[in-house]
């Protein structure tokens, strides 16, 4: 990075604003060329190179120190010049053949006119005029169209000249079938010879541009040889110079061209003169192209395939995907992540050794000018300092360089910038792959903490989908003042609260956060004056404490009224809790298990938080209504301070699921080992009737397909048995893994039933288990048998331990699973793709019609009504029913 | 002064509300005011009121307008693309029994986006009209006019008399009074098919078909074509089931196989609302507006199924854009983004080498006025906040 600033008066700024495509013409080639290659050495005994090789100096410099011979720069600035091979015999463009032979078809051998009447080529010109200004894809289809008109004419309406089939045989050989079926091959010099004829209106007609893609053109009679600098050598350890695969190709064609003109000199018999032509070709072609279906790929001693031109754009890796579409940038870190619960939703935690070396430029000015002294004072190792200084002359400084670093200082003044590390308070970009959606990239506030991970608060997880079993990720520091306005407006965290999939919160409680909310908003807990002080300070809360709810024996509050204590005044808010029995008859406020969340005037009059509430990807919850309503900041602020007590709140009770919370009675297992028997009788008296031919066949459906679904659905109804009776012998108040279950902080009742009762039926590919031996999954089953067991369905519960053929169904069922998330995310990461490049250029422009770059309308409003899907409440633009009340009372 | 404030403090009538509402109209959705009218129509409101909710609702509905410049197209792409990772792969196998297997799943998903020919599982939902759609009966007639019935469905054996070059079928009378058939009707069947000195004998539920052929490869080619032969139904419809819905009461016929033209032409059949779930035959048959809500409509039940909240705003977009030409274009290589007009942004996607050959015969000339070329060039994105551009006087 010590590059020089030029001034900005050397040189013009000058704004693209388009590029224009074409082909170079063999005059354009030899014009912008500076030297004719005809050596296929590269350098000579002393390691300098040749002149009129390969490496010529004039081509550019890529030797550090070395100015170029022919624009004086050094490395850094030589932008490396074009040389040119003077081809012995034309050849044909590979890449081409297409557009080559579609021409040739299209117009007269002999006198070189569109094989249509005069007549129907003006209508056609004219046509295409008119849609060439507005319909870009009907002129092209058009073009098309014409071109197979014209290529079943077999007599030229212009000079009556017969006309003969054209083949082509790929790659890249043509022949003419002349009367007979006999085939004559077309030379490249006659194929160039008739591309000349072509006039230019009649190529027009055909689509080509004959300005700057004159179709003789596509035959190459001079090669372009590129600047060294695409093509550098690398040099060993060893000191053995490795040459680039084009310059491998160059040196070929070099030798090809070379000898062909000798022969050709010489006055060498025809045969050799046409096996050294297309040797020539061949060389010339896969140093375009090295994938052309029909040619061999030229090989590496190492038989390892060259990379040549088109390789090196194409791909995933290639230059458009890999160097143009995204590029590589600086100002980045990237570690491990870990949880900190301190933090603000809006922060991030940066280990320091990050910090000292990720800069921030900070222009001097009369206001800040000691305090950028201090810095640069304190040098590139002492944190909180600077590892730049950058002087009015766009001169940089290294501060790790500088031996008097106080000197430096004084030196500067306004109009100096000082790259200062970053610090508390500085924004940056954070980022966690894959980026599937905007909220995989937000703005955080830098908390410099010591430790080496980045740190971040447990609610912004969701968003980014991450975890802490190893998970990495990026962070960016924006440098300009632009980019850190956008960073702190428009990406900061707290603004993606509400994601705009489904207008709702994606950022919210998880896990023990929702189990903490439940445990201090249930109606008994009680809290004493200390413990309400100690939450409460948690939360940084400023302000007198509310009325007790207990007088006496003594003062005693619930976690109801401190959560109202941070709930904006004005607020209310009704709905069902994730606890919620789902009673056939909803009691509303008189619910008995307290699961109905009502809030009036900021006041929790009852219910429990829990996920329903509070948690995130839940739409329409509290934190919904609270960002919602007043703002972003009341929701981070809510998020922030909130969240917090409810975990201190989890420490002060402790929380352990232990083997205990998943005790049921034993008749619980007589009841389930009842309940397996029943299934089993009915499946056994189901083979029975299957075996003897009286199952009758479901609708559409054979009699096996049949047997199987039937005897999975009675499977399917022990599970849901089980997790009935997990319900009803476990419950909140004694088992924590319940709590969990019923508040939505973790797992669902199915798994604590698969835990303490029965496992169930295991599946692969979405069946029960039968691959195994012939008849039978695994050698402990009779052959033939199609029970239950023996297809997979475990018995066992997890806590008591499953038999050794259990365990190994559930292990096959988990592999399953495993392949089946590999392959799907394949699927959908493609889908993405194509999605995103089909709609990336559409936006709302400022009339509100949605558009796409071209300024054609998509939608006249976008989504019919104009709203932001991240500004409404569930898709609704507007919540009357919360409006209405709200006025109404 | 006294009246004014009278009625500023009246309850008002519901026509008073609906006459101010009315007023609204250009400054709300309509559906939006809708929704006022019969949420107020429950309440008691007063003038002074009825202002301050229209005043609220107005202020929230400009607050939630969408900002010029918004990237509404990557958001949308991103709302659909980013929970199609958490979709599971194969469709849940469900307990209880199922009359279909429909794939709604990741695969469906992809099979709208890129505008399949055909989709893997044809399928139709037809409705009823008024008469039909609550009487079980009625219901299942209509249903067997739409089902394709050959004869091969029902007889219960065919064989060939190599002796007296006749093919003998013997009918299922069970099957027959199910698909509402006679045996007239079958022999009817037959009788135009038989051509130019064929007979058709009838002994009970036993037709004896004798062509006149006397070569018994081309007898057995007759008895293949003879099977196929259509008796009932519609082409390509292989079954069709009536349904209930549950909170209408109504009976409805989902097929498998679609012949959407046909059925709509079936008196008794609701042609406003019957579908199929073939996009392209909705497009020829209904049009390409029906087509965009056929695509909305499949992708929004693709994601119910698996549980996953999309707004629909972003289904319509990507709907709009595959329609937008008046012809369905699929999301790719061959539609919408092989179509661009920018040189670069075709390159960048896919088959780079290829688009850059042809731009540069064509002699085409890239404006940068799409996102990926501006990536490209290391210019500002002409969305978001690099739309805006201003204009102010050099001095």
């Amino acid at each position: 990075m010590s590059q020089v600033v030029t001034p900005v008066a050397e040189v013009p700024l000058k704004k693209i604003k388009g590029i224009k495509f074409g082909i170079l013409s063999p005059d354009i080639i030899r014009k912008m060329s500076v030297t004719q290659i005809v050596t296929a050495d590269t350098y000579d005994e002393d390691g300098m190179p040749i002149r009129s090789g390969l490496m010529d100096r004039r081509l550019g410099s890529i030797e550090p120190g070395v100015r170029c011979e022919t624009c004086g720069n050094t490395m850094a600035h030589c932008p490396g010049h074009f040389g040119h091979i003077e081809l012995a015999r034309p050849v044909i463009h590979v890449l081409f053949v297409k557009h080559i032979y579609n021409i040739l078809r299209a117009t007269c051998r002999e006198c070189g006119r569109l094989l249509l009447p005069p007549e129907e080529i003006e209508r056609y010109k004219r046509r295409l005029e008119r849609l060439k200004k507005h319909w870009r894809l009907l002129a092209q289809k058009l073009c098309d169209q014409i071109l197979k008109r014209a290529s079943k004419v077999t007599v030229c309406p212009h000079c009556n000249a017969p006309q003969y089939k054209i083949k082509l045989e790929k790659p890249y050989t043509f022949y003419e079938e002349r009367e007979g079926g006999a085939l004559v091959r077309l030379y490249p010099t006659d194929i160039r010879s008739r591309l000349e004829k072509v006039p230019d209106d009649d190529l027009r007609l055909l689509g080509y541009d004959p300005e700057v893609a004159r179709p003789e053109w596509m035959v190459l009679t001079v090669l372009p040889v590129p600047p060294t600098c695409v093509r550098p050598s690398i040099t060993l350890e060893s000191g053995i110079r490795s040459e680039d695969d084009l310059t491998h190709k160059l040196v070929d064609i070099i030798r090809t061209n070379q000898k062909l003109k000798e022969n050709l000199e010489s006055g060498a018999p025809q045969n050799i003169i046409d096996d050294l032509w297309s040797l020539l070709q061949y060389h010339i072609a896969t140093y375009f192209d090295n994938e052309l279906p029909g040619a061999p790929q030229a090989k590496h001693r190492s038989q390892r395939p060259l990379k040549t031109l088109a390789q090196r754009l194409k791909g995933k890796e290639g230059r458009f995907r890999g160097n143009l579409s995204g590029k590589r940038v600086d100002f980045s870190a990237r570690t491990v992540i870990s949880p900190d619960p301190n933090l603000s939703i809006n922060e991030v935690g940066v280990p320091i050794d990050v910090a000292k070396i990720l800069t921030v430029p900070e222009r001097v000015t009369e206001y800040n000018i000691e305090e950028l002294r201090e810095l640069v004072i304190r040098g590139p190792d002492q944190y909180p300092g600077a590892n730049y200084v950058i002087r009015p002359d766009g001169r940089r400084i290294d501060l790790r360089y500088v031996k008097d670093r106080h000197a430096l200082a004084q030196q500067l003044g306004p109009g100096w910038i000082v790259e200062r590390h970053l610090r508390d308070g500085d924004i940056v970009l954070f980022n966690r792959q894959p980026s599937l959606h905007r909220m995989s990239m937000m703005g955080h506030i830098v908390r410099v903490l010591p430790g080496r991970t980045f740190r971040l608060h447990l609610c912004v997880c969701p968003p980014y989908n991450a975890d802490f079993d190893g998970d990495e990720m990026n962070l960016h520091v924006p440098q300009t003042e632009e980019a850190r306005a956008e960073a702190r407006l428009l990406c900061l965290v707290q603004e993606h609260i509400l994601s705009p999939r489904y207008g709702g919160p994606i950022i919210g409680a998880t896990q023990d956060y929702i189990t903490g909310a439940y445990l201090l908003t249930r109606k008994d807990t009680l809290l004493t004056k200390e413990q309400v002080c100690k939450l409460l300070a948690a939360a940084k809360y400023v302000g007198d404490l509310p009325e007790p709810a207990f007088l006496k024996p003594k003062e005693l509050w619930t976690g109801k009224q401190l959560v109202s204590l941070f709930l904006p005044k004005d607020i209310f808010f009704e709905m069902k809790a994730a606890v919620c029995n789902k009673c056939a008859e909803c009691r509303k406020e008189d619910c008995p298990f307290d699961s109905y969340i009502k809030i009036v005037k900021g006041e929790m009059v009852c219910g429990v938080l829990d996920k329903n509430a509070i948690g995130a990807q839940k739409p329409e919850n509290l934190l919904h209504r609270i960002t919602l309503e007043y703002g972003t900041d009341v929701g981070r602020d809510f998020i922030d301070r909130v969240f917090r007590m409810f975990l201190r709140y989890l420490d002060y009770r402790g929380f352990t699921m232990g083997l205990d919370s998943l005790d049921v009675p034993s008749e619980a297992y007589e009841e389930l080992k009842k309940l397996y028997d029943e299934a089993e009788a009915q499946i056994r008296k189901l083979i029975e009737e299957y075996r003897a031919g009286k199952l009758e066949a479901l609708p559409g459906y054979t009699i096996e397909e049949t047997l199987e679904a039937r005897i999975t659905e009675i499977l399917e109804v022990v599970r849901t048995k089980a997790t009935e009776m997990a319900g009803k012998y476990l419950d909140v108040f004694t088992s924590e893994a319940m709590i969990m279950a019923k508040s939505g902080a973790r797992a669902n009742i199915l798994n604590i039933a698969q835990m303490c009762l029965c496992l169930g039926p295991q599946t692969v590919r979405g069946e029960r288990i039968k691959r195994g031996y012939r008849n039978r999954t695994l050698p402990v089953f009779e052959p033939g048998d199609i029970g239950a067991a023996a297809r997979g369905f475990v018995f066992s519960c997890l806590k008591k331990g499953l038999k050794p053929y259990e365990f190994f169904f559930h292990a096959a069922s988990g592999r399953d699973g495993l392949v089946d998330t590999a392959v799907r995310t394949a699927q959908s990461g493609y889908m993405q793709r194509r999605l995103i490049n089909a709609l990336q250029d559409v936006y709302v422009a400022y009339d509100g019609t949605v558009r796409t770059s071209d300024g054609s309308i998509v939608q006249f409003r976008y989504g019919e009504d104009g709203t932001d899907p991240s500004r409404s409440y569930h898709g609704k633009s507007v919540d009357l029913n919360y409006v209405v009340s709200k006025v109404l009372g | 002064m006294v009246v004014v404030e009278d009625v500023r403090n009246k309850v008002l009538t519901i026509e008073e509300i609906e006459a101010r509402l009315a007023l609204l109209e250009g400054q709300l959705p309509r559906k939006l005011i809708e929704e006022l009218l019969s949420e107020l129509s429950k309440r008691k409101v007063t003038g002074k009121q009825l202002e301050e909710v229209i005043r609220e609702i107005l202020r929230r509905f400009r607050k939630a307008l969408v900002d010029p410049g918004e990237a509404v197209g990557i958001v949308g792409a991103q709302s659909i693309g980013e929970p199609s990772t958490q979709m599971i792969l194969r469709s849940f196998h469900f307990a209880g029994i199922r009359a279909f297997s429909m794939a709604l799943s990741l695969p469906r998903l992809i099979e709208i986006v890129d505008a399949r020919k055909k989709p893997s599982i044809p399928s139709m939902t037809v409705y009823l009209d008024e008469e039909h759609r609550y009487d079980l009966n009625k219901a299942r007639e209509i249903a067997q006019q739409i089902q394709l019935t050959t004869i091969e469905n029902v007889a219960r054996s065919t064989e060939i008399d190599y002796v007296n070059f006749a093919i003998v079928i013997e009918l299922d009378p069970e099957i027959l009074r199910d698909r509402g058939l006679t045996v007239e009707d079958v022999k009817k069947a037959l009788e135009k098919a038989k051509g130019r000195g064929g007979e058709v004998e009838v002994q009970g539920y036993t037709i004896i078909f004798r062509p006149a052929v006397t070569d018994l490869l081309k007898l057995r080619k007759i008895r293949d074509r003879i099977l196929n032969l259509r008796l009932k139904g519609l082409k390509n419809v292989k079954k069709a089931i009536v349904r209930r819905d549950e909170k209408t009461g109504e009976y409805y016929i989902v097929t498998e196989g679609t012949n959407l033209a046909a059925v709509l032409t079936i008196p008794g059949v609701d042609s406003r609302r019957t579908l199929s779930n073939d996009i392209h035959e909705v497009a020829e048959v209904l049009g390409i507006e029906a087509a965009r809500t056929v695509i909305i409509q499949e992708m929004q039940k693709v994601l119910e199924q698996q549980g996953l909240e999309v707004d629909v705003r972003h289904l319509m977009l990507v709907a709009d854009i595959m329609t937008q030409t008046g012809r369905i274009r699929q999301i790719g290589r061959h539609g919408v983004a092989g179509e661009k007009p920018s040189v670069l942004a075709r390159a960048a996607f896919e088959v780079t080498v290829h688009h850059l050959v042809n731009a540069a015969a064509r002699g085409e000339f890239d404006e940068l006025r799409g996102v990926t070329e501006n990536v490209i060039v290391g210019n500002p994105i002409p969305v978001g906040t690099g739309l805006v551009e201003l204009l102010m006087s050099h001095e």
